[in-house]
């Protein structure tokens, strides 16, 4: 799924990575735990949280995403906009809660990952 | 052994916001030496989740990471309370984090498994009001 048809799906809006919405994105993990989603290197791609601060973008980082969506119109501080700039991610935020965003983007055949 | 290539950084202790940067700046470091991503991901995140540990945990602490031809060594060592029982810190969904930390999206019981998971080597020496140093190793062969 490319992000831009996630981004149609959720409604969201792009807080920042524009240029990366053409990118395909394979899987996705729901989370407000950053170390369950620690927990799983498989390559997610995506990550929807309702979690805000700088440890998301962080966490993310490390794992090698390519997108986070806050969900529940969670709104990243603009530290946490400028540090996934520098670090190619792009941030998504909808008003879907978690259950429903989670659920929209699996029925749309975006699937999580294998444990 | 062979000469390696050393990376040190002191984890500021009182900021939880800034805790992760060396991290940051290993993965970066590690990309420029060209190592496979998969490396790269392993050890930024043992890294990662010892820097939340000393942060959380140990008022803060030194890292220093080591490349070697063979392998990447990860040193972090703190002045902390000291781990009273490494068996049961081990066990996954364990933790001592107070509820501020999980508000923050740790203290899941999740950060020495996890690091355990993502290297081929982990000891970990403590002593209860010491400190702790946890080594850890991934292979690059």
């Amino acid at each position: 799924m490319k992000i831009s048809t996630l981004k149609e799906l959720l409604e969201a809006d792009v807080l920042c990575g524009e240029e990366f919405l053409e990118s395909d994105v394979h899987s996705a993990c729901g989370s407000d735990m950053m170390s369950d989603v620690l927990a799983f290197v498989k390559d997610q791609a995506v990550l929807l949280t309702g979690l805000v601060n700088l440890q998301v973008i962080r966490t993310a980082e490390m794992m090698d995403m390519l997108c986070i969506v806050f969900v529940r119109s969670k709104r990243p501080t603009p530290e946490m906009v400028e540090a996934a700039r520098e670090s190619g991610i792009a941030l998504l935020a909808t008003s879907k809660r978690m259950y429903d965003a989670c659920g929209t983007l699996f029925s749309n055949g975006l699937t999580g990952t294998k444990i | 052994m062979s000469e390696s290539l050393n990376f040190h950084f002191d984890v500021d202790g009182e900021n939880f916001v800034s805790a992760g940067q060396a991290s940051v700046q290993v993965k970066k470091n590690l990309r420029r030496l060209g190592l496979p991503p998969e490396i790269i991901r392993q050890v930024s995140i043992a890294l990662y989740e010892g820097e939340i540990n000393m942060v959380i945990h140990a008022h803060g602490g030194t890292a220093d990471i080591n490349v070697f031809e063979d392998k990447i060594e990860i040193i972090l060592a703190d002045k902390g309370p000291g781990i009273a029982d490494i068996n049961l810190a081990m066990q996954e969904g364990y933790s001592t984090a107070t509820e501020n930390v999980r508000s923050l999206g740790f203290g899941a019981g999740m950060g020495l498994p996890n690091m355990k998971r993502y290297t081929d080597e982990m000891k970990i020496e403590s002593e209860v009001g010491v400190g702790t140093t946890i080594t850890m190793c991934v292979y690059l062969k």
